[in-house]
């Protein structure tokens, strides 16, 4: 620790990190319970490199030639499939552990650039509603705020079996933040610690839900695609077994996804990174013959650039997800609110605690006076700029690699850093023609 | 008024279904069901529907108004999310019978199996023989009535669902307790008894409830009574 002086030694096994959660864990006996997602350092879509064209590829011209980034979801069973401009959407953030404010400008950013945003673990608003043009519905286990009324407003229905930052796990929403309206939406007394459910009440594996998809779309008259919401765990088996029970699309978050809140050891230790994931998702859409055919795959979990969104389809995916990079962008851990941070005991750059309610950025609160700081307008147009950019780089690199569609993208595109990228994308190690475990 | 006679021997779950959610009034009757899965799901009109034998999964899923009687048996999920209206079953349910239901009256006149009234929104529930168990598994609020007997777990992980039993309870499940049965909750039994039309007396009832011991963490913080000159 270079904060310190030379003749001492920090323990890698006990850091103070280690050392500050010993102490509150003895001190609270209660587990961590925090937002944001995995901290640790663990194998990302930034260990691999894309090869642009040179001599033996040909690469299209960056502002000339057309590089299209359409996506369209549910079209071989749906009335109304799900028509994206950009491959880019916005994940399910509840209202609850968002504030009205955040979900308003989610929907305004969104819709400003043609892509969807997504419903959470309780309910849709009629704000929400109202300023997105596209709103996938979610269908969780807890089934808060649940109505068939809002499920027939949906522009697609999202079931949701897991989480990136927990699969196997429910979500949580503490008690300073379960107010009258929240309670109301949920059905719960107010102020409770809630912690929602982790398995549906109704299905209890594929065959279930192959009928379950079955009732959704009967009562919705076969007008919205359904998708399949997954925890980056064993996304080979998970994908197979969505794609059976009748998919339009396969959402597979990888354990960098975040959450507004669960434990700290589910975050940390629970599911696979989102490079590991994607290329076996994919590997069960081709042995089904799906594969950038009639069930798409959208890749969610620490998506970040463009760059980690050409990545991700070059991998296989045919879109991706975003959730902490959206917050972030509509104004979570704003440095301008430092002295709100400090006084919290945290710093901009460091906010984590998405479950407490006094987010100095006005998000994940449901406080009246700090929801008041995030101009919805504002934060839309922020996100709309954000999404633009991730959208134009995707391109700028496809184009770079000769692909007139960003679905063109493949592995062949791709090159690793590490042995353990390479091993996980299925990928070679740069400058060599060696993927571990293939030979 | 005659009803409209839907033949699932003939036509399709979708044409059954569809005709269903077209219909803003009337009767209808469903003939050769043979448990089909998700049949008069997501019925939105004030509509009565009678189906002539057993109905697969979620029969009545999302049902909002009007009624459903089914003359038969039900799969898993009977009326799961109902929001008002009344649903009825001559037979028994299998398991999860009023999932998640948010309003509205399920009546099931033989046995319902595991988890009936799972996470439970609001509906009425009365069952005229026995539930499996983890019934009413953290269930949010409405009436469960059961005249027969409630296997293990009963109202695991509740929040303000009611819990009315007759016969016996093989186990309570976490959190909930049997509570004192008020005149108020001796008014809604017997309303509830007599929309169901069910003859039993409100005085043979046991009601149970949450403790509410699991509505918030228990968080210790030594320190801070160390720092008030306390702790031991």
């Amino acid at each position: 620790m270079t904060d310190q002086p030379w003749n001492l030694r920090e323990s890698y096994t006990y850091d103070r990190n280690v050392i500050a959660e010993i102490r509150r864990a003895a001190n609270t006996g209660i587990y961590r319970i925090r937002g944001w997602g995995a901290k640790r350092e663990l194998p990302t879509l930034d260990d691999l490199v894309f090869l642009g064209a040179s001599m033996s590829r040909y690469p299209l011209e960056g502002y000339r030639e057309a590089c299209g980034t359409d996506v369209t979801i549910g079209a071989d069973t749906s009335e109304n499939p799900v028509q994206l401009d950009i491959p880019i959407t916005i994940a399910g953030m509840s209202f609850g552990s968002l504030s009205a404010n955040a979900k308003e400008a989610l929907g305004r950013g969104a819709s400003a650039v043609g892509t969807s945003t997504t419903t959470g673990d309780g309910g849709m608003t009629p704000e929400e509603r109202g300023h997105s043009t596209k709103l996938v519905y979610q269908y969780l286990p807890s089934r808060y705020g649940m109505n068939p009324d809002d499920l027939r407003k949906a522009d697609a229905i999202e079931v949701v079996v897991g989480q990136g930052a927990k699969p196997g796990g429910g979500g949580m929403l503490m008690g300073q933040k379960i107010t009258e309206r929240v309670a109301e939406m949920r059905t719960l007394p107010e102020g409770i610690d809630q912690r929602s459910a982790c398995r549906h009440p109704d299905w209890t594996g594929p065959d279930d839900l192959e009928i379950k998809i079955i009732e959704l779309r009967e009562i919705t008259g076969h007008r919205v695609p359904v998708y399949v919401k997954v925890g980056a765990a064993r996304p080979y088996y998970d994908t197979a077994l969505a794609v059976k029970a009748g998919a339009d699309a396969v959402v597979v978050d990888g354990m960098q996804g975040g959450t507004a809140a669960t434990q700290d050891v589910f975050i940390e230790h629970v599911g696979i990174p989102t490079i590991a994931a994607i290329p076996e998702a994919v590997r069960a859409l081709q042995d089904l013959d799906v594969h950038r055919g009639s069930v798409k795959l959208i890749a969610a979990g620490g998506i970040r650039s463009g760059a980690d969104v050409g990545k991700a389809l070059a991998l296989g995916a045919d879109a991706v997800s975003i959730g902490t990079a959206a917050l972030i962008a509509i104004g979570d851990n704003d440095p301008k609110y430092e002295a709100d941070y400090n006084a919290l005991g945290t710093s901009a750059g460091y906010w984590e605690d998405f479950q407490a309610g006094n987010d100095p950025a006005g998000i994940t609160t449901q406080d009246p006076e700090l929801s008041a700081r995030l101009d919805p307008v504002i934060g839309g147009r922020r996100l709309a700029n954000y999404l633009k950019v991730l959208s134009v780089e995707a391109q700028t690199i496809a184009r770079a690699c000769g692909k007139s569609h960003v679905h063109n993208l493949e592995p062949e595109d791709l090159a690793a850093l590490t042995v353990e990228a390479a091993a996980m994308a299925k990928v070679p190690i740069a400058g060599t023609s060696w993927i571990p475990g293939q030979g | 008024m005659t009803a409209t006679t839907l033949d699932l021997s003939t036509s399709t779950l979708r044409e059954v279904n569809g005709t269903l959610h077209a219909a803003t009034d009337g009767s209808f009757t469903i003939t050769h069901p043979r448990g089909a899965h998700a049949l008069a799901a997501g019925i939105d009109a004030p509509i009565d529907v009678e189906i002539d034998g057993p109905v697969g999964y979620y029969c009545a899923g999302m049902h909002k108004t009007g009624t459903v009687l089914v003359k038969g048996n039900a799969s898993t999920g009977l009326a799961e999310n109902i929001m008002s209206g009344t649903v009825r079953i001559t037979g028994n349910a299998m398991m999860s019978a009023g999932a998640t239901g948010c309003g509205g009256l399920l009546v099931i006149e033989g046995n319902a199996g595991a988890r009936c009234g799972i996470s439970m929104k609001g509906v009425d529930i009365v069952v005229g023989g026995n539930v499996g168990h983890m019934s009413a598994f953290m269930g949010q609020a409405g009436n469960l009535v059961v005249l027969g007997d409630a296997a293990e777990d009963l109202g695991d992980s509740l929040y303000e669902v009611d819990i009315f039993v007759r016969g016996s309870v093989a186990s309570l499940g976490s959190d909930c307790v049997e509570k004192e049965m008020r005149p108020e909750h001796v008014d809604t039994l017997t309303r509830l008894l007599a929309a169901a039309e069910m003859d039993a007396d409100p005085a043979d009832f046991t009601r149970y409830g949450s403790a509410r011991e699991l509505y918030n963490f228990h968080v210790d913080d030594i320190d801070a009574e160390l720092a008030a000159g306390g702790a031991s």
